[in-house]
């Protein structure tokens, strides 16, 4: 196994992570309260959502430094579980008829 | 480029063969799958509210907005116990998996309290399939947060009886990986269980 040449992050860049999370989540809140922006709530949360996500996986999990073989193991989770979700959803709704 | 695994910058995590971490990153991602299960139940019933309370009556987006960011600040003490622990200063580590371990708790009493409140207002487990998948996805992500700060705990004082030494940085790690996966299904479950209800 081997693992991906990038500089580690230092603790002042942890920090730095930590900052851009906390703006995020503020963002995330506003725009529950932004009325404005109803129509497109859903697609903004969603992509700050996932933009957190990704960041704490990359950084403060270390899997953008890691082996592939931890990055792979994990995605092979993260991807069945919408596969999972959309099983469920079908059979629910073919189950209940709606 | 893939390079073999330096011992100063992985200092962290430094044997990259290591089966534990390969367990650990497998566990996690049979995980995503449990939580998955949970997500989806969750949004299936999530508008199946019968006679009880809805989650735009009941939820508190600003207290748990606060619970979050306790539990994001928790990931960045963990990863800071973490690069203590590569760098093997032990005395800093322990005070970063304490406080770790102090945030996971703030978290937990601050759920304690939200279940606390959402019981008088009428959202129980038996009230509806929603009371009931909220409560067990956020139930069983609790019970995570639980098993991880006894994990913290667990590995602080190791370190302070001298149980834990060359390994260290290893555990510290496997931990670690443990914790912020319970943020990042805390990130997943704010949005999708709090902010797009209300």
């Amino acid at each position: 196994m081997t693992a991906i040449d990038r500089p580690h992050p230092k603790p002042r860049d942890y920090v730095r992570i930590a900052l851009i999370l906390f703006v995020i989540t503020a963002a995330e809140v506003s725009v529950t309260y932004v009325d404005a922006l109803d129509s497109s709530r859903a697609v903004l949360l969603l992509t700050m959502s996932a933009a957190k996500f990704a960041i704490v996986v990359g950084w403060y999990m270390h899997l953008r430094f890691d082996s592939r073989i931890y990055r792979n193991l994990f995605m092979l989770g993260l991807i069945a579980a919408p596969i999972l979700f959309g099983a469920v959803l079908l059979s629910f709704g073919l189950l209940i008829g709606n | 480029m893939v390079v073999a695994t330096d011992q100063t910058e992985h200092a962290g995590h430094p044997d990259p063969t290591n089966v534990g971490k390969v367990a650990m990153w497998a566990f996690l991602g049979s995980e995503c799958l449990f939580f998955g299960t949970l997500i989806s139940t969750f949004l299936l019933y999530h508008n199946t509210t019968l006679d009880g309370p809805t989650a735009q009556e009941i939820f508190d987006v600003p207290f748990t907005s606060v619970s979050s960011f306790v539990l994001l600040m928790s990931s960045l003490t963990m990863v800071l116990a973490h690069y203590a622990a590569g760098r093997r200063d032990w005395r800093r580590m322990r005070v970063w998996l304490l406080a770790t371990a102090g945030l996971g708790l703030v978290f937990l009493s601050g759920q304690a309290y939200e279940f606390t409140n959402f019981v008088h207002e009428g959202l129980t487990v038996t009230t509806s399939p929603f009371g009931s998948a909220f409560f067990v996805l956020t139930g069983f992500h609790g019970g995570h947060v639980a098993i991880g700060v006894l994990m913290l705990l667990a590995t602080t004082f190791m370190s302070f009886s001298g149980r834990l030494h060359e390994g260290q940085g290893m555990n510290v790690e496997l931990v670690g990986l443990y914790w912020h996966f319970v943020d990042i299904v805390w990130i997943v479950i704010f949005t999708v269980v709090y902010l797009l209800q209300v």
